[in-house]
């Protein structure tokens, strides 16, 4: 196995798109921060307590959530478009560890980078914001909080581009239950509407980032719940990939 | 060993039957050329060989187990399918290295196979920018990286000018004369024929002719006399076991010196006492003729 992490690790830094979508993370992420703190630092206003200040340093999060997924359907449909898939399976055919693999990589690519990038646009918005009360513990929660969502955001979108093998279907998808639906979902009528809204991707995996409750969940439970989702994904990706000819 | 062992090898595609009950042997130490028309099938049965492919039928053995079943496939098989098939992204050095680490192959046979097949100079290169003369070199490293005793080709020599066909043909047979087994497709007879030592022949998926080159030759080569006169007739009547045509006869019973000291006998004159040698490339075609897929 330990061969195999090996090659995907050669494969995954060898590409531009990983350096793209990794340099627009950490550019989203830091780039957000000093815009909403500056503006906000413009304004004028009684310095924010530390919490809002936090937030407005990584509100960043919402956007290079989809730079991360976007690596993560890279880092599958890549191969199944140019047919690089084959020469994978040649070398490793066994379906699943090939996988495996590349979901291992994928994480810890991504942990580090979304860890450095978030790390980077909490010291750069609260060296702008300079909060009353500095809380070491409070910004590394929210920190960790943030490289956990990015990473599962990432994770979902590998799921996806194994499930749907096609780059911008891949990237469709993605948006949609990142993005798009989980807004939509928030528009549901009733009690019924309510409960699957907050449970509805990231509408649950969000919560981590903020650290609060949306009444159903909190943060620990709604990462959770928002992991299902991926799980999902990616067991419907891998039952495939497993049938499926290459 | 027998190297691949195919036994009643199925594939289907919804209605199509791309491989039909097909069995075989590639045996180490030669060339088995895999032939048939355009949609034959080697395509599929090559995928079906190497695992990428499920048959709907029968199975396929490499070294005498299933291809998914090997640990380290690439330094028992190497496999060069679509040239093409490499992210554009990646330089050619990375791309190989890649390949050589999922199999513990030492990073130093990378600059070794790139020096075989003659890429050295653009290993760093973006693979996306390869010709296709390029590409299919690259294709060969891949294969060629884990040392293996089994290789299949797939139209290797598909895009390829003169100097590569030449070049690639050359390392097919000292591939063999190593003592591995090579198993290569083609379309064309005439490329088979100055490679393989042995033949498989399909059409539609099934076998049509697993025989050697040689016995190929000489079952096609049953030639004809091709004999013209102004008294033809005459001459027919003569030979006796001649077909005969508007403007000329065929013998396929005599030598041409029989023909001729016979004619030469009756004072006929002749115009023409030619024998007539179908080409392989011919005798290919009257065998694959009933199981092309487009006709035109
Ligand atoms: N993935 C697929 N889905 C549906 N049909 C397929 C698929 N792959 C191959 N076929 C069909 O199976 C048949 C055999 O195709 P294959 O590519 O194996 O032939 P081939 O002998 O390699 O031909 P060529 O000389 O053109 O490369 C063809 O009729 C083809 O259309
Ligand atoms: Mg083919």
């Amino acid at each position: 196995m330990i061969d195999i992490l090996r090659s995907e690790w050669t494969k995954i830094r060898s590409v531009r798109s990983t350096v793209w979508t990794l340099a627009v993370t950490a550019l989203l992420m830091v780039g957000v921060a000093v815009l909403l703190a500056a503006a906000y630092k413009g304004s004028g206003d009684d310095p924010a307590p530390v919490r809002e200040a936090l937030m407005m340093s990584l509100a960043g999060a919402q956007l290079a959530a989809l730079s991360m997924a976007t690596l993560g359907v890279l880092v599958i449909s890549g191969e199944y478009r140019t047919g690089g898939i084959r020469t994978s399976l040649l070398a490793v055919p066994r379906r699943m560890r090939l996988l495996t693999a590349k979901i291992v990589v994928f994480l810890a690519v991504s942990l580090v980078v979304c860890a450095l990038a978030s790390a980077g646009a909490a010291a750069a918005g609260l060296a702008i914001l300079r909060p009353p009360s500095a809380e070491a513990g409070e910004a590394v929660r929210a920190v960790l909080g943030v490289t956990l969502y990015l990473t599962a955001c990432g994770l979902f979108g590998l799921g996806l581009g194994t499930l749907v093998r096609h780059t911008a279907g891949a990237l469709v998808s993605a948006i949609a239950l990142i993005l798009v639906l989980p807004t939509l979902a928030t528009q549901l009528p009733g009690d019924w509407g309510r409960a699957v809204a907050d449970h509805f991707t990231t509408n649950a995996g969000r919560l981590i980032v903020s650290g609060q409750d949306n009444g159903a969940l909190g943060p620990w439970s709604g990462f959770a719940v928002y992991l299902a989702w991926i799980a999902a994904a990616l067991v419907a990706g891998a039952v495939l990939m497993h049938r499926r000819d290459a | 060993m027998t190297a691949i062992r195919a036994t009643n090898l199925c594939k289907r595609y919804g209605r199509t039957l791309a491989v039909a009950d097909l069995s075989f042997d590639v045996e180490p130490g030669r060339v088995t050329g895999f032939l048939g028309p355009n949609g034959a099938g080697k395509s599929t049965t090559m995928r079906m060989i190497l695992g990428l492919d499920r048959p709907s039928g029968g199975s396929a053995l490499v070294a005498g187990r299933p291809y998914a079943e090997l640990r380290h496939p690439l330094r028992t098989v190497g496999a060069l399918l679509d040239a093409k098939a490499v992210h554009g992204g990646r330089s050619a050095r990375d791309h190989l290295l890649a390949i050589a680490q999922s199999n513990g192959i030492p990073a130093s046979r990378v600059a070794e196979v790139l020096e075989t097949v003659g890429l050295r100079e653009v290993a760093r290169r973006r693979a996306g920018g390869f010709s296709l003369g390029m590409s299919q070199r690259l294709g060969i490293a891949a294969a060629l990286l884990g040392d293996p005793e089994i290789l299949i080709f797939d139209e290797p020599v598909n895009g390829l000018d003169p100097d590569g066909i030449l070049w690639i043909r050359t390392l097919i047979r000292r591939l063999a004369a190593e003592g591995r087994a090579v198993f290569v497709s083609s379309h064309l007879m005439s490329e088979m024929a100055q490679t393989a030592d042995h033949l498989i022949v399909i059409g539609r998926g099934r076998l049509i002719a697993d025989t050697s080159v040689e016995e190929f030759i000489g079952r096609s080569s049953q030639g004809y006399v091709r004999v013209r006169s102004p008294r033809l007739a005459e001459v027919a009547e003569l030979v006796q076991v001649g077909d005969l045509h508007p403007d000329h006869l065929r013998v396929t019973a005599m030598s041409p010196l029989e023909i001729g000291a016979l004619t030469a006998r009756a004072g006929i004159p002749l115009e023409e006492l030619t024998f007539v040698r179908p080409s392989l490339e011919a005798a290919y075609m009257e065998l694959t003729k009933d199981s092309l897929e487009f006709t035109s």
